[in-house]
């Protein structure tokens, strides 16, 4: 099954903008019609192509946010000095149609056969694939116990904080806010470290998988912290994005 | 016909003509990504070896960083759409490498550190095409970036050029190795857009 995630020639297919959903200040979901779409796996991603009207292209990747089953949906974070970014976070209305190609990439993908308990760790915009996992998961209604340790500069920077306060039955979120904390505040307030993951992740002997997912700095230190509480690493998986261009 | 996305303009810079494969743009970053922990060989444990030959090859860390080096500047280019112009790196020839065996395989499949594998044709190893690069702009190879070596094929997508590489395994047929399992392109030129199986 994981060898053959990707069937056949993937083409270019017209995406039309339906619904969008403003998560944060700089982040929006698109909800996305597109009538030959092929189904996706949860935690894949799909090719995104702009055309300006002199013709100019302009292509990115970006994570699938919806599971098997619902309309494709994208999340996409705002970077300032971004080309396509910008336009889906702030122009893209709908009915405005551009181009898609995927579903991509089937290894940071989860199905209830694959098993748990997992630990779900996010940086910033690195949820959006995790959210499709959880929502397959309820979906699905699988019963694998879930840990979402989710990382965000401050509470108005969480997205899906509406869907995230209400978890499923055997889903725990866990907050660090890193930057700004409420007033309040009682759970973490620094960036991921090695402490943390001690208190926050299922010990290795329960056998856990992880998915982590954020900008290089914080899955390296994920990644390296869970092989340090004895993750096997190939019981480790990653996606990381760099600081610029998405 | 790909349909007009109302209100889209360029924003980036028209890259220098010819420099940058179709659908890419150029990024001054280096980013990083990898499918799992990056692992941390120590050097003396780390070798680098050719198998499948008439006889295997094995160096140690020493014994390799004894090979003659080239250093050599040249694009680099991700199948997530980023290129990297001008990037300056040392490394030993895999013509240095390849001479020390015998062997008739048309085939490699390049292995690391961490379990990931990539398959490459002998003929795209050859003639000054491809090292194993132990430096990056003029100072060691940073783990996350495939530290303490990688394979460098510049003119093959960069998920090609594998990182934490240990080693070859010489053979027969082009069987793919992980990235290509999960649908990316066999052989992967960027120049001909060939990101995933059947482009």
């Amino acid at each position: 099954m994981a060898g053959t995630a990707v069937r056949g020639r993937l083409t270019w297919q017209t995406a039309t903008v339906g619904p969008v959903t403003d998560e944060t200040p700089h982040v929006r979901t698109l909800s996305l019609s597109v009538p030959d779409w092929s189904g996706h796996r949860a935690g894949q991603h799909v090719d995104v192509r702009l055309t300006a009207e002199d013709g100019y292209q302009a292509e990115r990747e970006y994570s699938i946010a919806s599971a098997p089953g619902e309309p494709l949906a994208i999340t996409v974070e705002r970077l300032d000095d971004g080309e396509v970014s910008p336009y889906l976070t702030e122009e893209a209305q709908s009915g405005d149609q551009f181009e898609v190609r995927g579903p991509v990439g089937g290894y940071f993908v989860w199905e209830p056969d694959t098993g748990g308990p997992l630990l779900l760790a996010a940086g910033g915009s690195g949820v959006v694939p995790l959210r499709a996992i959880l929502r397959h998961r309820a979906r699905t209604r699988s019963a694998v116990p879930v840990k979402l340790l989710y990382s965000s500069r401050s509470w108005e920077d969480v997205i899906y904080s509406s869907e995230l306060d209400l978890p499923a039955d055997g889903v725990e979120v866990i907050y660090t806010l890193t930057r700004h904390q409420p007033r309040a505040w009682k759970g973490y307030a620094r960036r991921v470290d090695e402490q943390m993951l001690a208190e926050v992740a299922w010990p290795a002997g329960q056998g856990p998988l992880a998915y982590v997912c954020g900008p290089t700095s914080f899955v390296e230190s994920v990644a390296a912290g869970l092989v340090g509480l004895g993750y096997p690493a190939g019981r480790v998986k990653t996606e990381r994005f760099g600081a610029t261009g998405r | 016909m790909s349909p007009i996305s109302r209100g889209f303009r360029r924003k980036r810079e028209e890259a220098p003509a010819g420099r940058v494969p179709p659908g890419q743009y150029v990024t001054k970053d280096f980013p990083v990504l990898s499918a799992g922990p990056t692992p941390h060989t120590a050097l003396s444990r780390w070798s680098f070896s050719i198998t499948g030959g008439r006889e295997a090859k094995s160096w140690t860390w020493d014994e390799f960083r004894a090979l003659p080096t080239e250093t050599l500047t040249t694009d680099i280019h991700c199948v997530t759409r980023w290129s990297k112009l001008d990037t300056t790196w040392q490394g030993v020839s895999l013509d240095v490498l390849l001479s020390a065996v015998e062997y008739e395989s048309r085939y490699a499949l390049a292995f690391s550190d961490g379990g990931y594998t990539t398959n490459l044709p002998v003929a795209d190893l050859l003639g000054g095409k491809a090292w194993v690069a132990f430096e990056y702009g003029g100072g060691p190879l940073g783990a996350e970036h495939g530290g303490p070596a990688r394979l460098l094929v510049p003119h093959l997508y960069f998920w090609k050029s594998a990182k934490w590489v240990r080693g070859l395994r010489l053979r027969d047929t082009d069987e793919p190795g992980f990235w290509e399992n999960y649908g990316y392109h066999i052989y992967g030129d960027p120049w001909r857009e060939q990101r995933y199986a059947g482009d």
